[in-house]
């Protein structure tokens, strides 16, 4: 390589170093940590530390040393909290069935009994290896996918198999199913309301279409909490679209706009309409526009040129607003809160819920990461239709 | 023409102040090959779109096969239409192309298919049919659009420059595809063009627009031979543009002073009066050089540039004041810059234009 080609390298480097260094911290290391919470499970290793250091040196194949027992009874005389040895109690029995009786008993007769204790004696089983093979993985590993399975409603049994949980204690699916069911009805409103819209600013000029694409962007442009204000004021029981309703005689009660479903999709359908209208309308504008014409010269309704010529091409823009609209529904936190009902919340707020209300960061991250795995799936289906779409002849 | 096939009458078309066409009356035949010619700017692409449903006369009214057309959609005049560009859809395969016309008329699949084969069998495009448009070439891209708008075998055939994006030699030979379908299927094509040559080759007669006026219209030897205006004579071939003073009229031939003082001879049909200023085309082919005709004019002029064409030399000569272009063939003897040529010309080939 040549002098002058390594510096131009070594200068687009440093141009794209920012954006780059920006991307590491502000996005790639939370990530990684968020998802890391959610795989991460120190509940064994926390409450057992003496036991993991122990059996850092055991073979796992020989009998348990003496001091491995003394270490376990120790590190048990320790967990001074029920819940605490509760979690440390599923996870083991999640290995190896057997301990939710086994570890109780060994903790009573650790904290009746001072000094140290013959586990054998007390339980046959603690001569079974089988039993602290179980106590010495988990006591060292931090991994669990405890709260990914919680995160769509399963858990594991006693038995350590994968069921799901009893119907009163899951929520996430509902809500998942919610949030994917919201970001598909916004995603169609969008469609619907800005195709035709797109279609309009394309065939205009001038300051018309400044006009239209501005009146389109103009929710981009304003503060969120202004906006919300403007909402309660149109939506409200006594606002400006029920008063109109109501004097016109088209109802005789307030319909409920505001604080239910419909609220929320009315203001993220809002909100979310420019990034519909513009690819559409930027496919739109692409299409030659002798081709209209020349669908009705060789004797196409205008209906019928319509379906058969631009919404085949528009399609493309269709498709890449509708995928923009849907992925940034799917993350919509604050206009749900601040719109919605207790029913109307989406995962977001779930996920707020665990993050900032619970402290519970492995469910935090694992609903991210549900969420995250589901979006990327649907992108990779997205790019695969439209390479499809451009490779087939 | 005893019974037009296409009649616009006093149609005027206005783009707000701008008027671009001015009370155009215009008979079309069946079966003619009729072409609008014209400079840019001179409306000819609005009166193809008005014949063909996309914009509305402002005043005036056309007819079309017996029936009144100026207020019936696009859709519904049954007229093929060939863009500039050809307007094919992207999104479409060259046999969906062409059948588009067809499925919009709900026709039965098999006879569809049929049809489609033979369209593009006629414009020799049956091996590209699964084709895309993105992926011929200018010439094929244009067949298509050709057979796509024959296929539903319209009364009219409008064509807004079609061979405008094509290089010199794919233009000839669709030049001559086209005339040759024009004739086997006894199709009435209006065409625009603003390239004269193509015109004249191809038209049974010429329309010659200026500022949304139709300046000449005629067959096109008439055209050529008996331009009735400056305008024309010059935008038809190059010529030469001579004034002069009537000085007698005798019979169809008037004797013409020009400011140099010689006199020539010229046929015309119409009466000039004694002192009237007239303007004089001659062509440059019709001028000979280096001979005295009897019966015709004879002036005396300087070489004064020669320049080669291949197939023909190319002459600028003066003679008192007045340049003139000829255009001679090579079996000229050699001549120089400076030497001093005698040029002749018939009293016919002398034409009165108007200016
Ligand atoms: N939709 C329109 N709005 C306003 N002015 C127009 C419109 N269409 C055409 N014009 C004007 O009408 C005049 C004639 O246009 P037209 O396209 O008919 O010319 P043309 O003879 O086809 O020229 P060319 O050879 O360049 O294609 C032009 O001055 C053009 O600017
Ligand atoms: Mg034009």
């Amino acid at each position: 390589m040549n002098a002058p080609r390594l510096s131009k390298q070594v200068i687009s480097l440093a141009l794209v170093a920012p954006l780059l260094l920006f991307l590491i911290v502000f996005f790639a290391l939370p990530l990684v940590t968020m998802m890391k919470s959610a795989v991460s499970d120190p509940v064994a290793a926390r409450t057992l530390p003496a036991t993991a250091r122990s059996v850092s040196s055991w073979n796992r194949t020989s009998p348990p040393t003496v001091e491995m027992q003394a270490a376990f009874v120790a590190d048990l005389r320790q967990i001074s909290d029920d819940q605490l040895f509760g979690d440390l109690v599923r996870r083991l029995n999640s290995a190896k069935s057997g301990f939710r009786t086994l570890m109780p008993k060994t903790r009573k007769a650790a904290l009746d009994t001072a000094g140290s204790i013959d586990l054998v004696a007390l339980d046959k089983r603690w001569g079974d290896i089988s039993y602290w093979q179980a106590v010495s993985v988990a006591a060292s590993s931090k991994i669990t996918d405890r709260n990914l399975l919680a995160a769509v409603d399963l858990q594991r049994d006693a038995s350590g198999a994968i069921a799901s949980v009893p119907a009163d204690a899951s929520a996430n699916k509902a809500i998942m199913l919610r949030t994917f069911v919201m970001a598909l009805t916004v995603t169609g409103a969008c469609v619907l309301i800005g195709f035709p819209f797109a279609m309009i600013a394309a065939s205009v000029d001038g300051w018309k279409r400044q006009l239209l694409l501005g009146a389109v962007l103009l929710p981009l442009w304003t503060s969120l909490l202004v906006r919300t204000a403007a909402w309660f004021i149109l939506l409200q029981d006594r606002g400006l679209i029920n008063s109109v309703l109501m004097q016109s005689g088209v109802t005789s009660s307030p319909i409920p706009l505001i604080f239910n479903r419909a609220g929320v999709i009315i203001a993220m359908t809002h909100v979310l309409l420019p990034f519909m209208v513009l690819p559409i309308f930027s496919v739109l504008i692409g299409i030659p526009k002798n081709l209209m014409p020349a669908a009705a010269s060789l004797g196409a309704h205008p209906v019928r040129a319509f379906l058969n010529v631009l919404l085949p091409l528009g399609l493309r823009g269709v498709v890449s607003g509708s995928l923009l609209v849907f992925m940034s529904a799917l993350g919509y936190y604050i206009t749900p809160a601040l719109i919605g009902g207790a029913k109307d919340q989406m995962i977001s707020s779930v996920i707020a819920y665990y993050a900032t209300g619970a402290a519970n960061w492995g469910m935090a991250g694992a609903l991210g990461l549900v969420l995250l795995a589901a979006t990327m799936i649907l992108y990779a289906i997205y790019l695969r239709l439209s390479s499809e779409r451009e490779t087939s002849p | 023409m005893n019974n037009p096939f296409i009649r616009l009458e006093e149609v005027s078309k206005s783009f707000g102040l701008l008027t671009v066409v001015e009370g155009l009356n215009l008979e079309i035949g069946k079966g003619e090959f009729i072409s609008l010619l014209g400079p840019s700017g001179s409306g000819k692409t609005t009166i193809l779109m008005m014949l063909a449903g996309f914009e509305n006369p402002t005043s005036g009214a056309i007819w079309a096969g017996g029936k009144r057309i100026d207020s019936l959609p696009p859709h519904r005049r049954n007229m093929g239409v060939v863009f500039q560009n050809y307007a094919l859809f992207p999104h479409m395969t060259v046999s969906q192309n062409v059948a588009f016309p067809l499925k919009m008329r709900s026709l039965p699949r098999a006879e569809v298919k049929e049809r489609v084969g033979k369209a593009l069998d006629m414009v020799q495009l049956g091996s590209l049919a699964e084709r895309r448009p993105s992926q011929l070439s200018g010439g094929q891209q244009q067949r298509v659009a050709l057979a796509r708008a024959l296929i539903f075998e319209p009364e009219v055939v409008l064509m807004d420059e079609p061979l405008g994006a094509l290089d010199k030699q794919l233009r000839e030979q669709m030049q001559l595809d086209i005339r040759d379908l024009h004739r086997r299927l006894k199709l009435t094509i209006v065409f625009v063009t603003h390239d004269q040559s193509e015109a004249l080759t191809m038209s049974d007669r010429i329309a010659i627009f200026n500022r949304g006026k139709i300046e000449q219209i005629g067959k096109p030897s008439d055209i050529y031979d008996h331009p009735s205006t400056q305008f024309v004579a010059e935008f038809i071939g190059e010529t030469n543009l001579v004034w002069g003073t009537v000085k007698s009229m005798e019979g169809g031939t008037a004797r013409v002073q020009l400011p140099a003082g010689q006199q020539v001879l010229v046929e015309t049909a119409t009466d000039l009066g004694p002192n009237s200023k007239v303007c004089l085309s001659i062509r440059p082919e019709r001028i000979k050089v280096g001979r005295r005709e009897a019966a015709g004019n004879n002036i005396t002029a300087a070489v004064s540039d020669i320049v080669y064409h291949g197939d023909h030399l190319r002459l600028i000569a003066r003679s008192d004041g007045q340049s003139l272009i000829i255009k001679t063939d090579r079996s000229q003897p050699t001549l120089s810059i400076g030497d001093e040529v005698q040029l002749s010309f018939l009293s016919s080939d002398c034409w009165v234009v108007r200016p």
